[in-house]
């Protein structure tokens, strides 16, 4: 078990209990804070946008060039990643990511 | 001039499980007008996963979102739905009783005004509306200078236009404004592009013989005074910013849902969802149903199968309120004649 660290749009951080093998996005739509997630977690749609704070950006696997194509559907920042495509693994205890705005 | 349009049932969303709801209902002998503000059939399964393959489809061990699709409509030919593309359902009104439903439906652009005796809402996760990028103030532009579609090319004859995105409208508009605009500038994220090869060629063109400017980075602020922009600040990955001097921006982010005008249509609502029972997929309004991700009831499964289930019972409570007179009498498309006759495949 761990857990990861969520920055909400209003500045407040939650430390949220992680379940491996879930989406980050996945957790992070579990524990009821608002991320829309639309398409499922299907790399669709880019509503679970999220930057990746600190160190943590470099330990994630790249995105992927589906990614990065639904990436170009918001305003990113160089540490913009979609949650839905970030897998849960105990190496990620502790991850800090922070909600990107909504409609970005 | 507004079209007038009689009808037993409108449905509002034409995804998967408005299409199938079309047949259920169809058994039933009652005509469906769908409405949709997508140009095409489909909802999220064509407008944002055409090509993935679903696997819980019943009795498809795969198919995609398109083929799913094609299938349903091939499935409800028979009973000739009409179609209202391009068209968002902006009010609902109720006109009749409880006991003897009836709805008065207007819809924006083309402005259709049906009437008809029950109303399946089946709009999925709502409306399928252009991406308003996170850019303080945008708001204050939209409309005299923030555009998110073009509908006439001559309103940017002669104008500085700044152009977001990196698909295939960004690029179409690119190409096709450029000839007009006084300059146009091209922003994106990256030195990538997700568009027809042919187009990301002609840009690339324009850009080498110093006929447009291609710039990468994000748009993090706009300049500008009474509703007219003169400028937008753009911030590089290195975080270093510079501004483009613009009259006009076009961001092309394509798409995301929105609940829209369901929300003033006097039903219950949890969070964005219309709770419906379980028998009849009913919401609070007799005649009015939800069927689909649009509805919430204990237990729900946001599953297209599901939506499938919904139609169909919906369908059997619609019959009382089109039908008062008759009583429906349950039937297989296996073995019951008169079903094979409306399917069209009677011996």
């Amino acid at each position: 078990m761990g857990v990861i660290h969520v920055t909400d749009r209003a500045g407040q951080r939650h430390t949220l209990e992680a379940i491996e093998g879930w989406r980050v996005m996945e957790i992070i739509r579990d524990w009821g804070l608002p991320i829309e997630g639309l398409c499922g977690g299907a790399c669709e749609c880019a509503t679970c946008h999220v930057f990746v704070d600190g160190e943590w950006l470099d330990k994630l696997y790249p995105p992927t060039e589906e990614e990065e194509d639904q990436l170009d559907t918001v305003v990113t920042k160089p540490n913009s990643r979609l949650s839905c495509q970030i897998i849960w693994t105990p190496e990620l205890d502790g991850l800090e990511v922070t909600l990107a705005p909504t409609g970005g | 001039m507004t079209d007038h349009i009689e009808t037993d049932v409108v449905i509002i969303g034409a995804g998967p499980v408005g299409l199938f709801a079309v047949f259920e209902l169809g058994l039933l002998d009652i005509k469906c007008h769908l409405v949709d503000i997508l140009p095409k059939v489909g909802g999220q399964c064509a407008e944002l996963y055409p090509e993935k393959p679903i696997y819980d489809i019943p009795g498809f061990p795969m198919i995609t979102g398109q083929g799913l699709v094609d299938n349903l409509m091939a499935q409800i030919d028979p009973f000739h739905p009409t179609f209202h593309f391009n068209e968002m359902v902006e009010s609902l009104e109720s006109i009749g009783t409880p006991e003897a439903p009836r709805f008065r439906v207007k819809t924006s652009e083309n402005g259709t005004t049906f009437e008809c005796k029950a109303v399946v809402i089946a709009a999925g996760g709502g409306s399928f509306l252009p991406k308003k990028p996170p850019i303080d103030n945008i708001e204050a532009y939209e409309g005299t200078s923030v555009f998110y579609a073009v509908r006439k090319m001559e309103m940017f004859r002669d104008k500085k236009i700044l152009i977001v995105g990196g698909g295939d409208s960004a690029l179409d508009w690119t190409v096709n404004l450029q000839p007009i605009a006084k300059r146009l500038t091209l922003l994106h994220r990256r030195d990538a592009f997700r568009a027809a090869p042919h187009t990301v060629e002609k840009m690339r063109s324009l850009v080498a013989a110093g006929d447009m400017d291609l710039h990468l980075g994000q748009v993090s602020s706009l300049k500008g005074e009474n509703h007219v922009l003169h400028g937008a600040v753009i911030r590089k990955d290195d975080g270093s910013e510079f501004t483009v001097d613009c009259d006009v921006m076009l961001p092309f982010f394509g798409l995301t849902m929105k609940l829209g005008p369901i929300a003033d249509w006097g039903l219950n609502l949890h969070e964005n969802l219309i709770p419906v029972d379980t028998e009849k997929f009913e919401t609070n309004v007799p005649g009015i149903f939800a069927i689909g991700d649009i509805n919430t009831y204990p237990g729900k499964l946001k599953l297209i199968l599901s939506g499938f289930h919904e139609g169909a019972l919906a369908a059997q409570k619609i019959h009382r309120y089109v039908y008062p007179e008759k009583k429906l009498l349950f039937q297989y498309t296996t073995s019951s004649s008169s079903l094979q006759k409306k399917l069209g495949v009677a011996a």
